[in-house]
């Protein structure tokens, strides 16, 4: 397998994909899996579940991870270009040219009509969400209190990732320990 | 000095972005809008807009888009925001990248380890949080019309709130539909 073909994988599966990364899940297993067969389907799901867990883009972390694995690091390095290439570009062209447009009238009711609906939808897998990141009673006060400090004290998001992953390690690790003493 | 500070700001919304692009948003908009005032929040909130209808992660759309607008407005010339907007793209990716590479050639086999997964699943729980604290910040005056100035826009805001939240939490209708429709409801509403 050529460098170059990696690239141009990854460039249609970034360029095709409308929707954020989780809407490139299909095109890459049709491509990767099914087309060029660099990768099993067994790969693919544990590539998958890896890149969800790790931080950062899931897309990126994708390339990153299939890239490596098939033409160590400049594979990783060609694979991730290639997925952001379009996106930079196409935003570019967006920016450039919505400076000129930005007060046209008709554009700007169209976007105080948009407005609403982005919080809308950014609200609405809320719910839908505490099922998958098993929410409970017990626990749903950490997402609340999280809103609330973000939302009502203007903390910063950072912080409270990092004292959510502190305290699930050392919550593990004290009922390891009280678990072993009995 | 704005291109080191882009750099820094997205490095870190890069390294501590767990769950996906959603949970992204509440970081960028503190880092953004909030402490570093690059963009404002109606422009925020257009261009999350925005990246649901363009190809590509939200992440990478709205550091493009801060990257060059960012620098254009401290008054640097049209290709030096070209410059800031691949900064900042690389930022975003850049912390990432490394880890993942790092965790690919050697860590595969402590993916399942147990403190792992501890701190995993509580940042996860912890991530619903964000999320719906990216969709709170979002409901400002400024997106939504205020009371005292123009109650009718507030009324019609309120309105497309409430049917797209339904629309695409009851009835999964696609977010780029949504955003079109309610595009033209605004062009309908104000535009005339």
């Amino acid at each position: 397998m050529k460098i170059l073909q990696l690239f141009w994988s990854f460039f249609k599966i970034g360029a095709f994909t409308i929707g954020g990364g989780y809407a490139m899940i299909p095109l890459m297993e049709k491509e990767l899996v099914s087309r060029r067969q660099w990768i099993d389907k067994e790969e693919f799901l544990d590539i998958l579940s890896l890149s969800q867990a790790m931080p950062g883009i899931f897309a990126v972390n994708m390339a990153t991870n299939i890239g490596f694995r098939l033409r160590g690091i400049a594979g990783a390095v060609v694979s991730v270009a290639g997925n952001v290439m379009m996106p930079i570009l196409i935003i570019l062209c967006w920016a450039a040219f919505f400076h000129y447009f930005r007060d046209n009238t008709i554009v700007d009711a169209c976007f105080k009509g948009i407005r609403p609906a982005v919080a809308a939808l950014i609200a609405a897998p809320v719910f839908k969400m505490c099922k998958t990141a098993n929410i409970t009673w017990r626990n749903l006060w950490i997402p609340v209190a999280a809103a609330l400090l973000i939302w009502g004290l203007g903390i910063s998001p950072v912080w409270v990732i990092v004292v959510a992953g502190i305290a699930g390690f050392l919550y593990g690790y004290l009922t390891d320990r009280k678990e072993a003493k009995r | 000095m704005i291109f080191w500070k882009l750099f820094l700001s997205f490095c870190k919304i890069g390294i501590v972005n767990f769950g996906g692009g959603y949970a992204m948003i509440a970081l960028i908009q503190h880092e953004v809008v909030e402490k570093n005032n690059w963009l404002t929040l109606q422009e925020f909130t257009d261009i999350v807009a925005t990246s649901q209808m363009t190809p590509g992660p939200i992440g990478i759309n709205v550091a493009t888009y801060t990257g060059y607008t960012a620098v254009l407005n401290e008054g640097y010339a049209e290709w030096m925001a070209v410059v800031g907007a691949f900064l900042a793209s690389f930022a975003v990716i850049l912390l990432p990248f490394l880890l993942m590479l790092l965790v690919t050639a050697f860590l595969m086999r402590y993916r399942h380890h147990k403190r792992v997964e501890d701190v995993l699943k509580t940042v996860r729980v912890a991530v619903v949080g964000l999320i719906a604290a990216a969709a709170l910040l979002l409901l400002t005056p400024e997106n939504f019309g205020s009371w005292h100035q123009n109650p009718l826009q507030l009324l019609c805001s309120v309105a497309i709130f409430t049917v797209t939240f339904v629309a695409s939490s009851r009835f999964k209708v696609s977010p780029i539909l949504l955003i079109v429709v309610c595009g033209a409801a605004g062009a309908l509403l104000y535009g005339l």
